[in-house]
């Protein structure tokens, strides 16, 4: 499904301040697969997600998805197979409009924006039954803004909005890392519900070891713009967290 | 009374630069100010093709055509070269000024004795009072058509793009493609204003659009400053705001007018009072944090 070919990133070519984000990267990842992205800070994993959604170029290299060359693509075309919820909860939302504005948005990302009012009952309904699946009582504030919600609401209302429209790949940034330990496990669960039902392609970058261990078919590890480790889903479930300390050396 | 009904007629006629400016700096937050050259284009095309004869739906038409073009034109030179959107309208507003003076052919053009569209209905005795209702008809068809407009699919990508532009990429939604439609939907309507307020007066004027930019801006700060202090989060409400917004700006001046202030300030009064309306509410903001 994806296809990464000698993919390399570096920031500010030629710079004092040059950052090589990325070295060299291969990768295939099979439909339907779902991955798992660990790594220090630092080693490129966001870097990684950036380059397969189309949100930045690779400086050498190229992307295949379905072996369509998809590398000079941008990223709001390339929306049409990618969705993603961003590390930072701010990024995958617009503040300033409702909860209910932001669905119908992602619930067209694949399709054009027309000069027609789409926001009916029925899609209301629709939304505030997703939503409530969540537990956390947002379902009855479709009409608020959504920057009046925490980071943690808006990261999993986020989650939702990914799959309101068709999707092939779904990229997961640490979707977690601003959730509250239950909402996280709701959060977690939901992903791992969408990812199996609708059998997409899924990437999931966690500092959460144990959420590593527990999710997911395919296991990477990432150190200074490297693939270092690849554990496929047999060995992945032989693999204890200590062994996993270690890779990081702690 | 007829001081307070020009004052009311002149806000209404600029109310339409003001829903454009609405566009650019709150909904895309563009600072856009093609504005001073797209109003006069809006004036000049007026006046030449009324001389010229043509039927005022049809000038009309050519009005909002050539505002959007000057809005497209900012817009590919701020979003295709990447210059910064002050520089883009500087831009294009000096270059309009050429081209309108081209147009006219002389600096000033009168329009005499000519149908208006303020002429259009006869309802009250008084013609001040028709020509504030035809004012008023004309915002408020522009008004709801801009309020569907932003209520639908479309109008939702638009917010969203001058809010999380992260967010619109992922979402399918071409960021520059947008704000281009922005920008010209906006000086389409600003040179609406220049339609209406050219055949207000009576002639059309190369320098009419000097500064105007700060007009429409005052206006938007006022109706925003409303929106904010009453939480108004309807649409059509806002729009209405900002339309109120040009009224009170006018009312301000024409008052500050009455009471002896020489004409030739009047530009002095309005930055002065755009001035007082950014600067006051951030000086009691200061004082609280
Ligand atoms: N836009 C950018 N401009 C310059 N340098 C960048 C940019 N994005 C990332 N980098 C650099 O590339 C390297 C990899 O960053 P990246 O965000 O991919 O790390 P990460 O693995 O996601 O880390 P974290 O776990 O902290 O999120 C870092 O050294 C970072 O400073
Ligand atoms: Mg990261």
């Amino acid at each position: 499904m994806i296809e990464l070919q000698h993919i390399s990133k570096v920031f500010h070519r030629g710079q004092v301040n040059e950052v090589t984000a990325l070295q060299q990267v291969d990768l295939q990842i099979a439909a339907g697969d779902f991955v798992v992205l660990v790594g220090a800070n630092g080693s490129g994993k966001t870097t990684l997600l950036n380059l397969i959604a189309g949100a930045i170029l690779p400086t050498e290299g190229k992307i295949f998805f379905n072996g369509e060359d998809v590398t000079t693509i941008p990223e709001h075309r390339r929306s049409r197979w990618v969705a993603r919820v961003f590390q930072n909860p701010l990024g995958g939302t617009a503040p300033d409009l409702s909860i209910l504005d932001n669905f119908r948005l992602a619930a067209l990302r694949t399709q054009p924006k027309r000069p027609v009012i789409g926001i009916n009952e029925t899609f209301r309904r629709e939304v505030r039954e997703r939503i409530a699946q969540l537990g956390m009582g947002l379902e009855n504030k479709l009409n608020q803004p959504m920057g009046a919600l925490s980071g943690g609401q808006r990261q999993a209302l986020t989650l939702l909005m990914s799959v309101m429209d068709h999707t092939d790949i779904l990229l997961l940034d640490e979707p977690t890392a601003a959730l509250d330990p239950r909402s996280a496990a709701v959060v977690m669960g939901t992903a791992q519900q969408i990812i199996q039902d609708l059998g997409l392609t899924a990437i999931l970058i966690t500092h959460n070891l144990r959420d590593s261990l527990q999710y997911g078919n395919r296991l990477l590890h990432m150190a200074d713009g490297q693939i270092m480790r690849d554990v496929n889903a047999i060995a992945k479930q032989k693999l204890t967290l200590g062994e996993m300390y270690a890779w990081f050396g702690a | 009374m007829t001081f307070y009904l020009t004052a009311l007629l002149l806000g209404l006629c600029l109310g339409a630069m003001g829903l454009g400016i609405f566009i650019t700096m709150k909904i895309f937050r563009i600072p856009d100010i093609t504005t001073d050259g797209s109003y006069t284009l809006g004036a000049t095309v007026t006046a030449v093709l009324i001389l010229a004869g043509w039927p005022l739906p049809l000038v009309a038409g050519v009005v909002v055509i050539a505002g959007a073009l000057a809005g497209v034109l900012t817009g590919l030179v701020h979003t295709r070269l990447r210059i910064d959107a002050l520089l883009a309208g500087i831009l294009v507003m000096t270059a309009l000024y050429s081209v309108n003076l081209s147009l006219m052919g002389r600096s000033n053009i009168p329009l005499l004795g000519i149908p208006t569209v303020f002429k259009a209905l006869t309802v009250f005795s008084n013609p001040i009072w028709n020509q504030v209702l035809v004012g008023g008809f004309f915002l408020a068809i522009l008004g709801a058509i801009l309020a569907y407009l932003l209520r639908t699919d479309f109008g939702i990508a638009m917010r969203a793009t001058g809010n999380s532009e992260s967010m619109t990429r992922a979402l399918g939604i071409n960021n520059d493609r947008m704000k281009i439609i922005g920008l010209a939907m906006a000086n389409a309507l600003t040179a609406l204003s220049g339609f209406l307020v050219t055949q207000y007066q009576g002639f059309a004027d190369i320098n009419m659009g000097i500064g105007i930019v700060l007009v429409g801006l005052g206006s938007v700060l006022i109706g925003d400053a409303l929106i904010s202090w009453f939480s108004v989060r309807s649409i059509v409400l806002q729009l209405s705001l900002v339309v109120l917004g040009s009224v009170l700006f006018q009312l301000v001046l024409a008052v500050a007018l009455s009471l002896g202030v020489n004409p030739n300030f009047l530009k002095l009064i309005t930055s002065v009072f755009v001035l007082a309306i950014v600067g006051i509410p951030r000086l009691t903001r200061s004082r609280e944090s």
